[in-house]
């Protein structure tokens, strides 16, 4: 009797978080179904989550007002070659710190120590003004090769590479590969999880990368998707429609990534908080 | 004999790749990362302005001394530590309550992970325009229509985010709801590790839930949550998207915060100075947060 009482309960507050977690994402994509002049009026009643009258209207004006393929795609760019980049500066390093002996090896190890505590926001101004004046900015690259080495990720890598067994690289080499070889061959493939977690929390870092961006572009031909939104935002005329049809085309590509590599991003997640 | 000599051409190559596998991330390090540090440090000592025709002198503190008389960056201060007062407890308490009721096996467990942690994956530009909107002033604003319902009718519609009591706690909300969801995985993953015998173990010396809770649960979540709270408080300090779309600091700076001041100090105005000297506060604030954090890990540590 007890018993069923607490499931009960505890069935009860599950449902009601989840429903406060659920509400503004249903909030937002039932909105980019509705008329212009609904939003607001329905967004007191429960008919901001369930639309009386569909309409297209706002995603046919998002591509109309905005070339919001071009914006997809500088996000996509980004971040894509943050990504491939990242794993491979990052895991080279960590291999180097965690297996190869060296004489720069307990410098470089301190550096990425020391950096891992620099937040980003900390040297965002200096970065701004070193870069201006060599007159970089404004373009893809500028959003990228700043972020690809990346103390975090170096140490995840690191972590990993250390806690695997060391036989089956002696046994490479013994065979005579050398020290790329086996790194390709016998390391990487290993440490697939450790691959997909770097890649799942950089992805989580920087897909919604506003502070850079809207320091280093000007124009709307590198900006990506998070600075667009603002634009919306803030050029007239004011249409919530348009700006909620934009923000769910713009959170569905992550979203769908998300579902599909759910177990991925619990691991990843988890794991910067066990190894931290 | 054979072997060491085989050996040292094999210890030279080593070498020789653990300097050209960590080279591209170490001048990455030291151009992106280090470098701008230093010049922060360097830069907040002078008198740097942009636009200004006179040459630039060492000033030493001058930077820092105006910043701590200047009332606008003492309100940026408070309002950082009382986000952080405010929502790393709270947000703490509601993930592990989260947490504690995922822990058992379930059809639905996977459902509610996922919907929990759909807000993290949100850009916080979004969330900010979303929330902006949910906040809408009068009686049919979302959060308005609720505060109605859940008080019976004694809840006035209020404007949230030009009020200066509630905007802060709005942007706290906010925040919220959009990184519960990364802490609760993270003390998910930590409550999964603690071995079932534990419990087992506690319940035999007839241990009731909260003692088990008290003396089993939290002693085995301590890195987890250590880890938890370390990355709430710094992100607590880091605050700036939500403030920049949601309330640009207002009404009467009782939303501006850290980043946002320097922000505004060295692209607004021009004070490349004073924003450098913002920064170099931010750094010495999260690195003492992690000092402190660290230093209890290991004390609790040692005395376990």
């Amino acid at each position: 009797m007890r018993r069923t009482l607490t499931t009960g309960l505890r069935h009860a507050a599950l449902l009601v978080s989840a429903a406060a977690f659920l509400a503004p994402v249903a909030f937002l994509v039932v909105g980019s179904f509705k008329p212009e002049g609904r939003i607001l009026a329905d967004a007191g009643s429960w008919r901001a989550f369930f639309p009386a009258h569909w309409t297209l209207d706002n995603y046919r004006d998002v591509f109309a007002r905005v070339d919001f393929v071009r914006f997809l795609l500088n996000s996509l760019l980004i971040n894509g070659a943050m990504v491939l980049s990242g794993l491979a500066v990052n895991s080279l390093a960590a291999y180097a710190l965690a297996r190869l002996r060296w004489a720069g090896r307990p410098f470089v190890l301190g550096l990425v120590l020391a950096t891992l505590v620099v937040p980003f926001e900390a040297i965002a101004v200096p970065l701004f003004y070193g870069l201006s004046a060599i007159g970089w900015r404004d373009d893809w690259s500028v959003q990228v090769v700043p972020f690809v080495a990346n103390p975090l990720s170096i140490w995840l890598f690191y972590v990993f590479f250390a806690g695997l067994p060391r036989e089956l690289e002696e046994a490479a080499r013994v065979d005579g590969a050398g020290v790329l070889r086996t790194f390709l061959t016998v390391v990487v493939p290993n440490a697939r999880a450790a691959f997909a977690t770097v890649a799942i929390v950089t992805l989580l870092f920087y897909w919604g990368m506003y502070l850079w961006p809207l320091l280093m572009t000007a124009g709307p031909h590198a900006r990506p998707l998070p600075l667009a939104i603002a634009t919306f935002y803030t050029l007239p005329p004011l249409r919530w429609g348009d700006i909620l049809a934009f923000g769910t085309l713009m959170v569905a590509p992550v979203l769908l990534l998300f579902i599909l590599f759910q177990r991925a991003f619990v691991r990843g997640v988890a794991a910067t908080g066990i190894k931290g | 004999m054979s072997g060491a000599a085989r050996r040292a051409p094999g210890a030279r190559r080593e070498a020789a790749a653990g300097l050209l596998f960590a080279l591209p991330a170490l001048l990455g390090l030291a151009l992106f990362v280090l470098g701008p540090f230093l010049f922060a440090v360097a830069v907040s000592f002078t008198d740097l302005h942009l636009g200004s025709p006179l040459p630039v002198h060492f000033v030493g503190l001058r930077a820092y001394r105006r910043l701590f008389e200047d009332p606008v960056f003492l309100r940026a201060l408070v309002n950082n530590a009382g986000f952080a007062l405010v929502v790393v407890p709270v947000q703490t308490a509601a993930a592990l309550a989260l947490a504690l009721l995922l822990d058992r096996p379930s059809r639905l467990r996977g459902l509610y992970r996922t919907l929990f942690f759909m807000p993290v994956v949100f850009p916080l530009s979004l969330v900010s325009v979303v929330w902006v909107l949910l906040y809408a002033p009068g009686p049919e604003g979302t959060v308005n229509a609720l505060m109605h319902w859940l008080s019976l009718g004694h809840w006035r519609a209020r404007d949230f985010l030009h009020d200066p009591a509630l905007a802060l706690p709005a942007l706290m909300l906010t925040s919220v709801w959009q990184g519960l969801g990364f802490q609760m995985i993270v003390l998910l993953a930590g409550l999964q590790e603690i071995p079932a015998e534990r419990y087992e173990a506690a319940r035999v010396d007839g241990a009731g839930a909260w003692a088990r809770f008290r003396h089993v649960t939290l002693p085995g979540l301590r890195n987890p949550l250590v880890f938890v709270v370390l990355i709430t408080s710094v992100l607590a300090f880091r605050l700036f998207d939500q403030v920049r779309i949601m309330t640009h600091g207002g009404p009467d700076y009782a939303t501006t915060t850290l980043i946002y001041e320097a922000v505004r100090a060295a692209f607004d105005r021009g004070n490349v100075a004073r924003g450098a000297a913002i920064s170099v506060v931010f750094f010495v604030v999260v690195l003492g947060v992690a000092l402190v954090q660290r230093r209890l890990v290991r004390e609790r540590r040692e005395l376990a």
